[in-house]
């Protein structure tokens, strides 16, 4: 573990990704326990619009609301979503793909299938779907990008799943009467933590992404809660007059991407066992 | 005989830096035509380097030659430098005067072309001859190349034929050029013994037909005593040793020459086969397998399969306690199926295999061929040898930690061991593991599926002896699926040879091993290669494995056997 974060310390990109992911989880926390400069829901009609300066660092909105409090919150509320709906989405996933590569024939079929139909959608579109069956809300957010990411999930177990299957050891596993629970856990998610945990990273920038875009359309987080998309949404109208309502929310949902890509890319290449074996 | 080829202190690097990545240190060599120069020497001598850097394929692996000269008597005598040519005058001596064959025929060819076109193609690029001039030379080369029905052999794609075919098709692609040097880098590692004969014999045959020189690269120094007439050993791109073929295998002079002829393992014909444990007939078997049939279904549409691979046809034995039941045969002769279908990893068709269950509730383990594929990376030895005992029941507890520590000294592990992972330990060190592993819940049979094959010559000694000390420790029985003729003979008590997923011949290691009965027996035995060999040519031998796959409901006849001694049973041969 303390290697891995060693090598993560002396990728290039690598840094730069836990520097920003770093950041947005402390934000994140800071916003929870209302660590913020402002109370980002305190209206004040006094200080309507104002462009960034000393006391509103990234200025006010047409409330009078402090958009750098905002953001904070903002941040916490799309963390919240993104890894809560990444969790939904690595066990579902996890689990289906296991079970399609060990059982195999039909039950394989069926169940890649089915999540052939749901990729074929575009995320965004599932997710609207299935937030408009349910209605809209931080719980159906949670659970429309958890089932629009699962089919992701899934392949990423099933192929190695399937090649593990026929190693020498979980047959020599199941030479000693090993049972299938056992096998399963210890001989082939054991050694599928390095790719999940990639995905892991990667998937929760399209989260953040997808989480903004559905706040942006209406459909995430209601107001009064802040949250980045939202936030898009309002400056719509106001961006010839306060352009940094636009920016800044922009700029973070932007940076955010960026930070957990950079971080996954770089997981990627330290878990790599060809990078590795070249380190040793 | 003239001068074919000089090699003057050669020395050639990889890399940016590639003075100081030298794989290749300055070796010479003279070769004349019609001679056989051998070099032999493990993975890493630069013994592959050596010789791409005569035709200069070196330079497309990244290889530069940093120093000294080859140089190359041409057809009309005149000398060519290698070293200092451009690429398209090495063009027109690839293939023309040096031409090359690999280790692994399937991906030499390209696979969706027919071998026949593929052959044509060689043609026209090096004689002009067109469309079908050109396939009729190469149905020419082909035949020269001893593939049996040659004529439609040239539709087929190389899928669909076997390695040693592939190997003459490779073989017969060279000799478009009628090159004068030939390059064979380890052309046969990738065969089995019967086939590997076979190539060698072509080889020979070849070069007696056409007078071209030939450079043969190996690691197995006993194969070159029969092809070679010299003999160059390479360690850490040096050359230790280079004489005539006899001199260096009778009187070698370097230590790392006499240390490469001790560990090549020693066929002796069944004269050096085990003393101890004598088949006693009464004495109840631990396991016995009857009438074993394993098929797998091939083609076919939906829900009709048009027929099955015969992998194991009725194969019956038994083993008791203390003793070692060697399967032999190549591969695709089903003895791998028949362990695994033992353990119950592939379904049988039909037969029994009855194991008293005496001390164990599990008493037949597996000892796999890879010691790196069968250990789960990510677990430390602790919990790899834990697994058996839990699945049947155990805690993990102190008598089970106490177990593990007795079984890692057996098998002369440190203790500590159990707190490391598979990575930390070498080949031969994680096939003792595995076999503490196996032993974790006191079996009465192992079967051991080439276990030692995946091991190096000096570290497979040593796993064997191992093998045998348990053996007389814990009276187990052990069912040694192996290729390797030296090996079994160190081992077994009794062989079983498996052809075409029957056992042809089965009975005391001594009487099989010395004097084989069944015709593949004899083939299989006369095609180990030996030291003692010199310049023995084997006959080209072209019979073809019978095709496995069936038509749906086939059976085949019943097996009809003969004694050829007290414990020798050997099965009629079908005249077909």
């Amino acid at each position: 573990m303390s290697r891995i974060f060693a090598s993560f310390v002396r990728h290039p990109s690598g840094r730069i990704g836990l520097v920003i992911v770093s950041l947005y989880i402390v934000a994140a926390i800071m916003g929870t326990f209302g660590l913020t400069p402002h109370n980002p829901l305190a209206m004040v009609p006094i200080d309507r619009l104002k462009a960034p300066n000393e006391a509103y660092w990234f200025g006010t909105d047409i409330l009078g609301r402090d958009t750098f409090s905002r953001l904070m919150v903002g941040i916490r509320q799309s963390m919240i979503i993104a890894f809560a709906s990444v969790a939904c989405a690595t066990i579902a996933g996890t689990i289906i793909g296991l079970f399609s590569a060990w059982l195999g024939g039909i039950w394989d079929g069926v169940l890649m299938r089915f999540m052939d139909v749901l990729l074929a959608f575009p995320a965004i579109l599932l997710a609207l779907l299935i937030i408009a069956i349910v209605g809209p809300g931080t719980i159906t957010s949670i659970a429309a990008i958890g089932i629009v990411y699962t089919p992701i999930f899934a392949r990423v177990v099933r192929g190695p799943a399937l090649s593990l299957k026929q190693r020498d050891f979980v047959d020599a596993a199941r030479t000693f009467g090993s049972t299938q629970p056992y096998i399963l856990t210890r001989h082939l998610l054991l050694n599928l933590v390095a790719p999940l945990a990639v995905q892991v990273t990667l998937a929760l920038a399209w989260a953040l992404l997808t989480e903004a875009g559905l706040s942006f359309l209406g459909l995430g987080t209601q107001p009064p809660t802040p949250s980045l998309g939202l936030m898009l949404a309002e400056s719509r109208n106001l961006m010839p007059q306060a352009p940094w309502l636009m920016i800044f929310p922009a700029l973070t949902i932007m940076l955010g991407i960026l930070g957990f890509n950079l971080a996954g890319d770089a997981l990627r290449d330290i878990l790599d066992p060809r990078t590795q074996r070249r380190e040793a | 005989m003239t001068k074919l080829l000089s090699v003057r202190d050669l020395r050639v690097g990889f890399g940016n830096d590639s003075k100081a990545n030298e794989v290749v240190k300055g070796v010479s060599f003279d070769l004349a035509s019609g001679e056989t120069l051998a070099i032999v020497g493990e993975s890493g001598s630069g013994k592959s380097v050596t010789a791409l850097s005569i035709n200069r394929l070196v330079d497309f692996g990244g290889g530069r030659i940093t120093g000294g000269s080859i140089v190359l008597t041409r057809a009309d005598g005149t000398a060519f430098d290698v070293t200092g040519s451009k690429e398209a005058a090495l063009r027109q001596i690839r293939g023309r005067d040096v031409g090359m064959i690999f280790q692994e025929p399937m991906t030499s060819l390209n696979p969706v072309h027919t071998i026949g076109d593929q052959i044509a193609e060689a043609v026209r690029l090096n004689s002009g001859l067109r469309s079908d001039a050109a396939r009729k030379a190469a149905l020419d080369v082909l035949d020269r190349v001893r593939i049996p029905d040659a004529k439609s052999r040239m539709d087929y794609y190389p899928h669909q034929l076997s390695g040693g075919m592939r190997q003459r098709v490779m073989i017969a692609m060279a000799l478009v050029a009628s090159p004068r040097l030939l390059i064979a880098d380890e052309p046969t590692t990738a065969l089995d013994v019967t086939v590997q004969a076979q190539i060698l014999a072509l080889l020979a045959e070849l070069r007696a037909e056409t007078g071209m020189a030939m450079i043969f690269i190996t690691h197995d120094i006993g194969l070159v005593a029969g092809i070679a007439d010299r003999i160059m050993v390479m360690q850490h791109g040096v050359v230790v040793e280079q004489d005539e073929t006899s001199n260096v295998l009778d009187n070698p002079q370097h230590e790392y020459t006499q240390h490469l002829l001790r560990a090549v393992p020693h066929f002796a014909s069944g004269n050096a086969v085990r003393t101890d444990g004598e088949r006693v007939p009464a004495r109840e078997p631990v396991v016995k397998v009857d009438d074993l049939v394993v098929r797998f279904p091939v083609g076919g549409g939906w829900l009709k399969p048009k027929g099955a691979i015969h992998a194991v046809d009725g194969v019956s034995f038994d083993l008791v306690a203390g003793e070692t039941l060697a399967i032999v045969g190549e591969s695709g002769s089903g003895k791998s199926t028949t362990a695994r279908a033992i353990l119950g990893l592939v379904d049988k068709q039909r037969g029994d295999i009855a194991a008293t269950t005496g001390r164990s509730k599990r008493p037949i383990q597996m000892v796999f061929q890879d010691p790196f594929a069968s250990l789960n990376p990510r677990l430390d030895v602790e919990a790899l040898m834990a697994e058996p005992a839990i699945a049947n029941g155990q805690k993990h507890d102190k008598a089970l930690r106490e177990r593990m520590a007795f079984l890692l000294d057996k098998v002369g592990l440190p203790e500590d061991a159990l707190k490391r992972y598979p990575h930390q330990f070498s080949g031969g060190q994680r096939q003792r593991l595995c076999i503490a592993r196996a032993l974790m819940l006191n079996p009465d049979v192992v079967v051991l599926d080439e276990a030692v094959s995946a091991l190096d010559v000096s570290v497979q000694a040593k796993v064997l002896d191992l093998l045998i000390d348990l053996q007389h420790e814990f009276r187990l029985a052990y069912l040694f699926i192996s290729h390797d003729m030296a090996v079994v003979e160190r081992i077994a008590h009794r062989v079983a040879v498996m052809y075409a997923g029957q056992i042809v011949e089965i009975g005391d290691a001594k009487a099989v091993l010395a004097s084989p009965q069944h015709s593949y027996t004899k083939r299989l035995i006369a095609a180990v290669p030996a030291i003692e060999r010199r310049k023995q040519h084997f006959a080209v031998d072209v019979t073809q494995v019978p095709s496995l796959v069936r038509p749906a409901g086939y059976e085949p006849p019943d097996a009809r056997w003969r004694e050829a001694g007290s414990d020798h049973r050997v099965r009629h041969e079908d005249t077909p």
